[in-house]
């Protein structure tokens, strides 16, 4: 650590570690809940399990995000933090008001939360992804307007790079798109239309340009290959995505109200989808081939890769597979939907928190954690493998035959349970993973290598 | 990738191409929006489909089921489900979702088990209200039959 105020990013990284487990463990018990419906009914619903796994999902994505921004920005602007004590406490408040949301959800019913938070005032609540109470809601922008202020300021006064400009836009992308979750229309159809652009446009926009800035400043790390090319390859990665991802935003909009246009217009923009994604996979290679130093991280570099090509199979493949408007007519909604998106998040957004870890690392603690990395992301592919083939034999029940014919939801479901039982198992060894990842934080403390 | 092609063309091309699609996109919003009154059915948005989408969100029902095919897949579809189980009439509907909601949880062992979430018999009356107004969204003929 170059700057001591990069050690702020320390306790956002743990805390996102400790929630990734907690996701997890919430995965399993709705993996159980889709073979044994009654699982821990009624103490905890589906609905309820399901709430967790996903709002701990973006939460500590939120924190990997901001602990990488804040070990970062000084390193790239050569300057200490503008502020140290203002991340600390903003850690503090988000860490609290995040735990309480999730408390709040397992302790109370969801109407009664509602209830308790006012949600009347101004309706927020109840709607995927943006189940959060109003008052979360707004605690997040101001969280989210005080780290930004924190960075911006230290960017100011600092140097000014490709990555921590790129950074600091996706950065402030992140918290204006977000405002659009507190637009909740009565007409569902335009609500679901404004829903998208927080949803969609966080994922397969802004976050790409954090994502990509992120990799970049992993990659001139490790590889130490010349700031000029990796700027380069940056600016190409980033202007991909959002040429082809903001007009993808059409692929949400077939069957939701929007006119017949979108069918086109979204199918055509979506199928470009997978080039950002290639150009990353294709990037970290290209950087890795051409290393002009052996960091001693060679964990993080074996992350950086494997973020690439999962990135890239999970929403680049697993994307396109079911992205084009007449393949998604019988798709949308389904268990494909459920597979594609396992892997997306793993690739493009887990695994590159995942490896924020400062190097020098020991050799043995290494070779664990490289045991933790193969055993998730193997998992993960199995994963996504038992739900397409749950998802392709539900459309063939569910959704190919004719009114009449058709196997209704719950029958098909019965139909596919043995895939439920084998996505169940995988997920367990997803655990193991995720344990063996964690016991190698413990490896061998003393022998310790500082790197260069 | 060639030395001709340099940072500041890369630049470039992300500058000029986010700006033009930022604002291709708002402008087919702006096209959307006008030609959303012919198709998301809000003549039949009336103050108690509007509450019922309270009910909908303060119920969390999203968590398990589908609307329009969004949300999660533990639970039926239900953008259709004014035609499935209401035969596309509103009284029957009616009728069958007192009966359904006033029956939950069926506790049938191992079955997946929908909580009772304690509506009164207007929240309920709310509830199909929306699920009405909602059926008659233009979805460009979504869901492909009726088992959604």
């Amino acid at each position: 650590m170059q700057y001591q105020s990069q050690a702020v990013a320390k306790p956002y990284f743990i805390f996102a570690l400790m929630l990734f487990a907690g996701q997890v463990l919430f995965g399993l018990i709705m993996g159980l809940q889709y073979v044994i419906g009654d699982f821990l009914f009624p103490a905890i619903p589906f609905n309820v399990a399901r709430m967790v796994h996903t709002n701990l999902l973006i939460v500590w994505l939120l924190f990997g995000f901001m602990g990488a921004a804040y070990y970062l920005i000084p390193e790239e602007s050569q300057r200490e933090l503008h502020s140290p004590k203002l991340a600390i406490a903003l850690f503090w408040i988000f860490a609290v008001a995040g735990t309480l949301t999730i408390l709040g959800y397992l302790l109370v019913p969801y109407a009664g939360l509602a209830k308790m938070t006012g949600n009347e005032l101004l309706p927020t609540m109840g709607r995927e992804f943006l189940e959060q109470p109003t008052i979360t809601k707004i605690g997040i922008v101001i969280v989210a307007l005080g780290f930004l202020y924190n960075l911006g300021m230290t960017v100011l006064k600092g140097r000014k790079t490709v990555i921590n400009i790129v950074l600091m836009t996706g950065l402030v992308g992140l918290a204006v798109m977000f405002l659009f979750s507190f637009y909740n229309p009565e007409n569902l159809a335009l609500d679901k239309y404004f829903w998208w652009w927080v949803v969609h446009l966080w994922v397969e926009g802004v976050w790409e340009l954090i994502m990509g800035s992120i990799l970049a400043y992993v990659l001139i790390k490790t590889t130490g290959v010349d700031r000029e090319v990796v700027e380069k390859w940056l600016y190409v990665i980033i202007a991909m995505a959002l040429i082809t991802g903001i007009l993808g935003t059409g692929h949400h909009y077939y069957w939701i109200g929007p006119p017949e246009y979108w069918k086109i217009l979204g199918s055509v923009f979506s199928a470009l989808e997978p080039i950002p994604f290639f150009l990353m996979a294709v990037f970290a290679f290209n950087m890795a081939n051409r290393r002009r130093r052996e960091h001693p991280n060679r964990a993080a570099l074996l992350w950086a890769m494997g973020c690439g090509v999962m990135a890239f199979l999970g929403a680049g493949v697993w994307g396109f597979l079911h992205t084009l408007a007449p393949v998604n007519y019988y798709t949308h909604g389904t268990q494909i939907t459920a597979s594609h998106g396992h892997m997306a998040f793993y690739g493009a957004y887990a695994m590159p928190a995942l490896r924020g870890r400062p190097d020098g690392n020991s050799n043995k603690a290494q070779v664990v954690e490289m045991w933790g990395f193969w055993l998730m992301t193997i998992a993960m592919v199995f994963i996504t493998l038992f739900l397409t083939g749950a998802g392709i034999l539900q459309v063939w029940l569910q959704r190919v035959p004719e009114s009449g014919v058709a196997l209704g939801f719950m029958a098909t479901q019965d139909q596919i349970g043995l895939f439920y039982w084998l996505r169940e198992i995988t997920g367990v060894v997803f655990l193991i993973g995720l344990v063996v990842y964690f016991v190698s934080f413990f490896v061998d403390k003393d022998t310790e290598i500082q790197s260069a | 990738m060639a030395d001709r092609f340099t940072k500041s063309m890369a630049r470039n091309i992300y500058l000029g191409g986010s700006v033009f699609f930022i604002l291709l996109f708002l402008a087919l919003t702006f096209d959307t929006m006008q030609a959303m009154p012919q198709r998301d059915n809000r003549a039949q948005l009336t103050e108690a489909a509007a509450r019922g989408k309270l009910v909908w969100e303060q119920n969390n029902c999203i968590g398990c089921h589908t609307l329009l095919g969004e949300g999660a897949y533990f639970a039926p579809e239900l953008g259709n489900v004014f035609q499935r189980r209401g035969a596309s009439d509103s009284e029957t509907f009616k009728a069958f979702m007192h009966a359904w909601m006033n029956a939950q949880p069926t506790g049938v062992p191992g079955r997946r088990q929908m909580p009772q979430f304690n509506l009164t018999d207007q929240e309920i009356d709310d509830l199909a209200a929306f699920l009405e107004y909602s059926a008659g969204i233009s979805t460009n003929d979504w869901p492909p039959n009726i088992e959604g």
